[in-house]
């Protein structure tokens, strides 16, 4: 396509009068890889306070009634607010900013080979939007009532009434919060989009862009294309909420399952929205750790692209028993089950990426490996759960939470540490330390399982959600099942444990760790071209890199190097 | 920091940039107000009582307003045409006349709302109220905010500055048209 | 499978483990296959000396496809399979409402925190005098097929009884029926499985699944006490 020359700038940032104060370069940055910082450092510290959250609730499930270290007794609100803000904190306040914002920001520019993002003043709008909708969200812990305690999912008539939820000014912040959370990733998004489309490098074709960059993209379409009905709903809650309005109330004509399907529509398709960055991410690690392309890459993109438009047909699936017109749920079935299989496809095409590889167990290959296999259970216990007839009874029971753990953490997690173990060289000009590395892999992934496996079990065996004591429930209160709860609590005190060698790790490298060259891993895309850091800019005006190939020429058979960087000319 | 990256003056798909955002920003307000329409639409098929309060919106009003916006509108088009022109000021002068339709707009819903409200309409009186103050609000406002961007468009416009910018809050304003067009029967002719 | 960890007191509860086993095989056979796999790729392609190379796959050709397209295609067929038992259990519970000359009814109200049931008496019709009230019991006969009429009296509630594998959510403002037929007696957990609230944990509830003669009994009992109840107003 027409490609403008660059042009080269008469003045060069960074030889300027001054250098740029600590407020300049770090809080009001509109460099893209600042910004990706800033959200990637919210992101994290937003997820040791759900971890926590999930602390505190998990021992008073393993034992009810007892004081929780560092928090006191649990009382029944408090327990159903601990859930409540884990759940929306872990998905709109940590995958959301670290997996789309922060790689999102960090790596669309350098992987297509531009100096910025297209609108870096919006940009950081964005963030600053981002950073006021947590503050809102950490604000409502502190008022009178208490935290919102609904449910992520906020239903009326408990959400849009403050005398069933008796938390006033704790849904409203919930609410606005979340509202507030939305937006910024709306206008995140148009800067995704239109530089990914627009600002590649002289002869990156379609075809020769990372899978990264590809699914941020379609993940912040799928986003922008699913959350306007909810924005809509969201207003419609919070007028009913404090203006009297009763779009959902029932005993004044409003209907309580249409705040469900405004909620869903836009609910399923965002689990897609960010399933696909951590996709994406694994595609990059596991062809560099591999040394080799990665398998059929125009199936990954028509997968990536099936699975998004299939994302808009499945959504009343959680609504099987909600009181939904029976027949439905039928239709909803076929398509739920349908939905598995471009998803299926995907991770069949990345398990056949490996076959014939020369295969390399670092950390961030270890984690890439590690999603594929957790996903897996995530993706089959979805079956049970999407077939109408068997949901009746798994429906609100523990066997839901945990088939969306182990499609949530590897996600976000997993997906996280991936990411972050990979680009870490290059983001800041250090490499991390190995060892310390796989201890907190091994640290992980092992409790992991053994948190979720057993809750597996308990909700076969009838344990419903959200409840902050099963002593009142006879058959749920015998020895087996109690026995099950207090393994996976224990299993996640030793995991979150073991996060604290993550952050020794990150900090000890990142003042401390052997310096990084450009391309610690002889990897092929653009990112590795420039410096570690890359400066501002990322490349001298007249050094920005041209495409000449796709990004996964590894092991390309006569070559005497085992990769094949894009930007080389042969 | 403030030159413009190299990045923006790349167009690979074939569009500037900033229309291309444009675009883009525009699909994610459809999906947004398509929301609300679509659930006002099931609302009122399943609620024969919405017939009652829908009689009282005074169809005339929404006629008139529908002529001031696009009105407001066909100078938006003529500023756009001066811009591609050259005419900086000439744009700018445009710009002025569309904010004008759109402030006039805002100024015949302040009576008319007032006038619902102190018939009893109001915000919560009933959904079909809660709905049509909810949907044209939204509206309002952005008309509101696209009045307030024209402004400052038209400052650099009438320097012969960012002349592309001219077309951009044109697609918009249209845009903030089309909803208005889609809301006035659903609102106002629907009874 | 599940009837290992819950007895299944229900006509349909045993269809609904049959399907939950069904799954439970098929996706086990995929999800062992493919980790399988992806483990011995693992082991059989780790790099054991330095400069090992790799193959250079694009995966374009038609048989490297196939690998992809085959499996592809069989799951899909396990998936109409599973689809099928699915759809044929839901229509059972959820769209279908079977009728029996000796049907009972009860009446199922949710509310911030508890349940009240509403038996119909020795008269058998609901809503008339010798009605049989209870906060958090159900009393039902066994072998006897039920309908339930279930609301709420404020927010969201779900009604839930794990030994039916039984599940509905309850709304405010609409009264939706159901059914189930009790086959095995005992007494059993009722649960709310939808979060309504502070007290959401706090209100269990009982189900007594009962012989002939005790819930004639039972009803004998507490059909006088409110048909007492009643007169003395």
């Amino acid at each position: 396509m027409a490609e403008s020359i660059p042009v080269a700038h008469p003045h060069e940032h960074g030889h300027a009068h001054h250098e740029p104060g600590f407020f300049q370069k770090y809080l009001w940055s509109t460099d893209h890889k600042m910004i990706a910082m800033q959200y990637m450092f919210t992101g994290m510290a937003m997820a040791m306070i759900g971890g926590f959250f999930a602390y505190v609730f998990r021992m008073q499930l393993a034992f009810p009634g007892a004081e929780v270290p560092f928090f006191g007794l649990v009382s029944p609100a408090e327990y159903n607010a601990l859930i409540t803000n884990h759940g929306a904190i872990m998905i709109f306040w940590v995958a959301m900013p670290v997996l789309i914002a922060a790689f999102g920001n960090y790596l669309i520019p350098l992987m297509i080979g531009a100096d910025d993002m297209v609108f870096p003043r919006l940009n950081r709008l964005s963030y600053q939007i981002f950073l006021i909708s947590a503050l809102v969200l950490l604000s409502s812990f502190f008022v009178e009532g208490g935290p919102f305690g609904g449910a992520w999912t906020m239903y009326p008539p408990l959400s849009s009434n403050a005398e069933y939820s008796q938390t006033p000014i704790g849904t409203t912040l919930f609410i606005i919060a979340v509202g507030l959370e939305f937006i910024a990733f709306l206008m995140g998004g148009i800067n995704f989009i239109v530089t990914a489309m627009n600002s590649r490098a002289p002869g990156m074709r379609m075809y020769d862009i990372p899978v990264v960059v590809w699914m941020i993209v379609i993940a912040s379409i799928l986003f922008m294309a699913s959350v306007g009905p909810l924005i809509a709903g969201a207003a419609m809650l919070l007028f009913d909420h404090n203006f009297g309005t009763a779009f959902f109330d029932p005993s004044r004509g409003g209907d309580p399952v249409l705040w469900q399907h405004l909620f869903w529509f836009f609910g399923h398709p965002e689990v897609y929205v960010v399933l696909l960055p951590a996709v994406g991410i694994v595609a990059e690690i596991i062809t560099v750790f591999a040394r080799k392309k990665l398998f059929a890459y125009k199936t990954v993109l028509y997968t990536a692209f099936g699975t998004g438009v299939l994302s808009f047909t499945v959504w009343a699936h959680h609504q099987f028993v909600a009181g939904i017109d029976p027949r439905m749920a039928n239709v909803f079935t076929v398509t739920t089950l349908l939905i598995s299989v471009p998803v299926a496809e995907m991770m069949f095409v990345y398990i056949a990426t490996l076959y014939g590889g020369s295969i390399q167990l670092t950390t961030p290959m270890l984690w890439a490996l590690s999603f594929i296999a957790e996903f897996l259970i995530g993706g089959v216990t979805g079956i049970f759960l999407g077939a109408s007839g068997t949901d009746i009874y798994l429906h609100d029971t523990y066997f839901v939470l945990a088939h969306f753990h182990y499609t949530f953490f590897p996600i976000a997690i997993i997906g996280t540490f991936a990411g972050v173990s990979y680009w870490f060289p290059k983001m800041f000009g250090r490499m991390m330390n190995e060892t310390l590395g796989k201890i907190h892999f091994w640290g992980t992934i092992i409790p992991f399982n053994l948190i979720f496996i057993p809750l597996f079990i308990l909700g076969a065996a009838g344990e419903h959600r959200r409840i902050w004591d099963f002593t009142q429930f006879p058959e749920l209160a015998i020895e087996p099942l109690r026995r099950l709860d207090q393994l996976a609590t224990i299993s996640l005190v030793v995991m979150l444990a073991f996060q604290s060698v993550f952050i020794i790790n990150f900090f000890w490298s990142l003042f401390r760790g052997q310096k990084a060259p450009r391309n610690p891993w002889s990897a092929n895309t653009l990112e590795w071209t420039t410096e570690s850091p890359p400066p501002h800019g990322n490349w001298r005006p007249d050094e920005m890199p041209s495409v000449y190939r796709g990004p996964y020429e590894y092991s390309v058979p006569g070559r005497e190097q085992d990769y094949w960087p894009q930007n080389v000319p042969n | 920091m403030s030159a413009r990256p190299i990045a923006t003056t790349r167009s690979a798909a074939g569009m500037p940039t900033g229309r291309l955002a444009v675009w883009w920003v525009i699909a994610s307000e459809i999906v947004i107000f398509g929301g609300i329409i679509a659930s006002y639409v099931m609302f009122r098929l399943s609620h024969e009582s919405f017939t009652v309060d829908a009689a009282s919106t005074k169809m005339w009003i929404g006629a008139t307003n529908t002529f001031v916006l696009l009105t407001s509108s066909l100078f938006a088009v003529l500023g756009h045409k001066a811009a591609e022109e050259g005419d900086g000021p000439k744009a700018a002068r445009m710009l002025y006349l569309t904010t004008l339709g759109g402030l006039i707009f805002l100024v015949i819903k302040t009576f008319e709302w007032g006038d619902k409200i102190s018939h009893g309409h109001t915000l919560s009186s009933s959904t079909f109220f809660s709905f049509y103050y909810t949907a044209a609000g939204l509206h309002a406002l952005h008309v509101a905010v696209g009045m307030l961007i024209m402004l400052i468009v038209s400052q650099s416009a009438k320097r012969n500055l960012e002349l592309h910018r001219v077309e951009l809050i044109g697609i918009y304003w249209h845009f903030v048209d089309i909803v208005w067009i889609f809301l006035f029967p659903l609102l106002y002719i629907a009874k | 499978m599940i009837e290992r960890l819950v007895p299944s007191s229900a006509t349909f509860s045993g269809d609904i483990d049959f399907v939950f086993s069904l799954i439970f095989w098929l996706v086990g056979f995929w999800f062992i296959l493919s980790e399988a796999v992806f483990f011995w790729l693992i082991l059989r392609f780790r790099r054991k000396s330095p400069g090992q190379r790799a193959q250079y796959v694009t995966g374009e050709l038609k048989s490297e496809k196939r690998w992809i397209t085959i499996p592809h295609l069989l799951v899909l067929v396990c998936d109409v399979f599973i689809v099928f038992f699915a759809v044929r259990v839901w229509y059972d519970v959820k769209q279908a409402l079977p009728t029996a000359p000796d049907q009972r009814v009860v009446r199922i109200e949710a509310q911030q925190w508890a349940w009240t049931f509403t038996h119909p008496g020795p008269d058998g019709v609901l809503d008339t005098a010798d009605d049989i009230k209870k906060v958090n019991e159900l009393h039902v006969e066994v072998d006897k097929l039920y309908h339930f009429q279930l609301t709420s009296k404020d927010v969201l509630h779900s009604f839930s009884v794990p030994v039916f594998r039984l599940k509905q959510d309850a709304v405010p403002g609409r009264v939706i029926v159901g059914w189930f037929h009790p086959t095995r007696t005992g007494e059993h957990d009722i649960q709310c499985t939808e979060i309504c609230g502070i007290g959401h944990a706090l209100m269990p509830a009982r189900i007594l699944i009962e012989t002939p003669e005790q819930h004639a009994a039972w009803m004998a009992e507490n059909a006088t006490l409110s048909v007492a109840a009643v007169a003395d107003r």
